[in-house]
């Protein structure tokens, strides 16, 4: 549990506190972290447990209950695909298959860079341009597999 | 209690309100199938589906286990459509579940198997994929085989009523859902104190003891000098393994069927329970005296220890240096005993029947060897004792009463029967300690203050003028209040006693089963009863002893003359004394 800075803890203990009032803190308390650091690693789950004598074990059961929560860092840019009913009848898997094979990642993996990491998600709610990708929010409407290299090409060039 | 007017099968009945129907339906007389019942609600309510019945104007079948009853409501149990929903419930159970039954360690008291009898449930009636399955056997207490695990959730509960804390939860979702300590770990990795209550109410064989049958086996058959030694609460619920009523002491019997399993001779660590209470009453005598550490608390509950280093490293010092009475035991007899006999200690081999699966646990470590031997080298649960014997085709209610084997060592008193329930330790203790401060016997012997099932126990003892304090907890919730406060320097205790299970080791994770649908003859509420009637028997057991004192026990005097010296001498340092080292809760 040594890996953390004094800071950090600090910072965790400080998000806690916030929500000391609530009956229910632990949502709200993860949220936030996420937010902040953007994954939840079990030093993390821990230090949150001794502030709030909730078990690590609820903790981490919560963590890995809801697809919102991330165990691992996630990469500077989140492809998330959508495989809900529409994307996926309009070829989302294809969509997903494709971004695998150019970044080297199953979906849900981080690449060795850190800069790219593949979600899939169930319905965003944008059937109507299915099959709809986004990236660190910018949606990508009606995307053709055709088009995917020249747009992961585009966010490595941002980067070279 | 307000009562309210229900129909059952369309017989009419009154019931209180603010039950649920499986309540409601229990205390009219009937029996729902349900694999959560019988265990106070201890459960993730409503998940197994096992308890549906029919309740008219309802829109489709209700789990009784959580559907409250309300005036007028008909209820129909037997119902073609409630029977069949019940038999689906668990054949879907059993269609992700390991079909060794065989096989199982659990399978005398698999509610699981039972619930399937009941519903009259088929195998392979589902066919699919299954949870992927973790088997952790890393640890030398407790095997966690999710194969077999119906998500019930029990143990979960039981965990966090008895420690706070829990060290198990639900992990991942849907179809992935395992109950596990947080990252799938082992229990060996985690912050696990390894007391089994989990495995006490695991419905099925998720949860079991790791058996160390096979090493006491093996040292028969290598023709070593294998000894037994019995803890205190094994005697007060073996007999509830072979149908005998709950708090039933079969001492007698249960030695004759330790002789007839080959056991070259078989003690009782009430001898070893005196011995450590003369070092403990000495060492705490010896901390008062010279400003030591205080209070001081109890060692001997392993689970307790477990809990102490991951929590409450700062506290260790506080930490009685005493080795837990059957490792005392195992000490002794490696050395005095094996002198006296011309035994080569190489050749002896000690087994522990306990009531615990952390005990397991305490044999292997490092700190518990003496001259490069381990003090004990097998611990055997009062079940699996059971286990061996129904093996041997030895009929145990048939058996005569024999006497324990008491040549040099082996004798014991009342105060060391106690030890076996909360509180006991401490009455020995102040037994003993009244003597040592003033030269003579406490007016009464019974301290009744410390005796009962309140998590915290307190009482003051006038000696010499002098006022001091003390205080009992059981299970780690309870323990936590008594720690926080002497870690806030706040505690007016000179001494405390902890047990790691609550109740004490009557209770402990290595006790025969509680479980109401196997245990017709008993009485309804037997779960809330079952804990008094195994202490009552060994209170009992204490008020026949003509001597109940640890200080009088005769050869405990010898021990110290010809061995060891005195109390806390050099000699009992080594043989006696142990240590204890802070560690992470989770380790890599």
């Amino acid at each position: 549990m040594a890996h953390l800075s004094e800071a950090s803890v600090a910072k965790i203990n400080e998000i806690c506190d916030r929500y000391v009032e609530e009956k229910t803190p632990l949502m709200m308390i993860l949220s936030a972290i996420q937010e902040e650091y953007g994954y939840i690693p079990l030093e993390v789950q821990e230090i949150v447990s001794e502030r709030t004598g909730i078990s690590v074990a609820e903790i981490y059961g919560v963590v890995t209950f809801y697809s919102f929560f991330s165990l691992q860092p996630k990469g500077k840019y989140v492809v998330g695909v959508c495989l809900g009913t529409a994307c996926y009848v309009k070829g989302a898997q294809q969509v997903i298959d494709k971004f695998s094979e150019l970044l080297g990642i199953a979906p849900g993996g981080t690449t060795e860079d850190g800069m790219f990491t593949l979600d899939a998600l169930r319905c965003i709610g944008a059937c109507g341009i299915a099959p709809a990708v986004t990236i660190n929010g910018k949606v990508y409407p009606k995307l053709k597999v055709s088009d995917i290299p020249g747009i992961v090409e585009e966010y490595r060039k941002m980067e070279a | 209690m307000a009562k309210i007017n229900i129909k059952i099968e369309g017989i009419p009945y009154q019931v209180d309100e603010g039950m649920t129907i499986l309540e409601a339906a229990k205390a009219c007389g009937y029996e729902i199938p349900s694999l959560c019942a019988y265990n106070h609600g201890e459960c993730s309510k409503g998940s197994c589906r096992v308890c549906l019945v029919e309740v008219t104007g309802a829109r489709g079948l209700v789990a009784s286990c959580v559907y409250p009853v309300n005036e007028g409501m008909e209820i129909t149990i037997s119902s073609p459509k409630a029977v069949a929903a019940r038999r689906a419930s668990v054949e879907l159970l059993l269609s992700n579940h390991s079909m060794k039954c065989q096989q199982c360690d659990k399978n005398e008291y698999c509610e699981l198997l039972y619930a399937a009898k009941v519903t009259g449930a088929r195998e392979d009636m589902f066919r699919g994929s299954q949870t992927p399955v973790t088997i952790d056997r890393l640890t030398p207490s407790i095997v966690r085989d999710t194969s077999k695990c119906v998500l019930c959730g029990r143990c979960v509960e039981r965990c966090k009523n008895a420690h706070g804390k829990g060290v198990l939860g639900f992990e991942k979702r849907g179809f992935n859902t395992i109950v596990a300590p947080a990252e799938n770990r082992s229990f060996a990795n985690s912050p696990c104190i390894l007391c089994g209550q989990c495995v006490s109410v695991c419905p099925t064989g998720a949860l079991m003891e790791k058996s160390e049958i096979a090493l006491v086996d093996e040292a028969m058959k290598a023709g070593k000098y294998v000894v037994v030694q019995t803890a205190p609460a094994v005697r007060a619920a073996l007999g509830e393994e072979f149908g005998m009523k709950i708090g039933t002491a079969v001492t007698g019997k249960m030695v004759a069927a330790l002789r007839r399993l080959g056991f070259k001779k078989v003690f009782d660590t009430n001898y070893a329970a005196d011995l450590t209470i003369m070092e403990e009453a000495t060492e705490l005598l010896g901390r008062i005296k010279n400003g030591g550490q205080l209070p001081m608390i109890t060692s001997c509950s392993p689970g307790w220890i477990n809990y102490a280093e991951i929590n409450y490293g700062d506290l260790l010092g506080h930490l009685s240096s005493c080795k837990s009475p059957h490792e005392m035991f195992g000490a002794i007899l490696k050395s005095y005993y094996a002198e006296a006999n011309g035994i080569d200690p190489k050749d002896m081999f000690v087994v522990s029947i306990m009531p615990c699966t952390a005990k397991k646990g305490e044999k292997d470590r490092e700190q518990l060897m003496t001259n490069g031997l381990k003090d004990v080298d097998a611990v055997l649960t009062t079940r699996e004792l059971a286990k061996l014997i129904k093996r041997s085709g030895i009929n145990f209610t048939k058996l005569p009463d024999e006497e324990f084997d008491n040549d040099i060592v082996g004798d014991y008193t009342g105060a060391g029967v106690i030890f076996g329930v909360t509180g006991g330790v401490m009455e020995a203790a102040l037994r003993t300690a009244y003597y040592v401060l003033t030269g003579k016997e406490h007016e009464a012997v019974k301290f009744e203050v410390v005796r009962g099932f309140d998590g915290i126990k307190e009482a003051m003892l006038e000696v010499n003028g002098q006022e001091i304090w003390v205080a009992v907890a059981h299970g780690m919730k309870n323990a936590q209040v008594l720690l926080d406060d002497i870690r806030a320097g706040k505690s007016k205790y000179a001494f405390i006693e902890i047990m790691g299970c609550p109740g004490g080791c009557i209770a402990g994770g290595g006790q025969p089963f509680v479980k109401p649908q196997f245990l017709p003859n008993e009485d309804a509420d037997i779960l809330d009863t079952y804990k008094e009637k195994r202490a009552a028997a060994l209170y009992s057991e204490d008020e026949r002893q003509t001597l109940r004192q640890s200080h009088n026990n005769p050869q405990i005097k010898a021990l110290y003359e010809k061995f060891l010296g005195e109390p806390n001498s050099h000699k009992a340092h080594e043989l006696l004394h142990t240590t204890y080292a802070a560690r992470e809760a989770f380790r890599d």
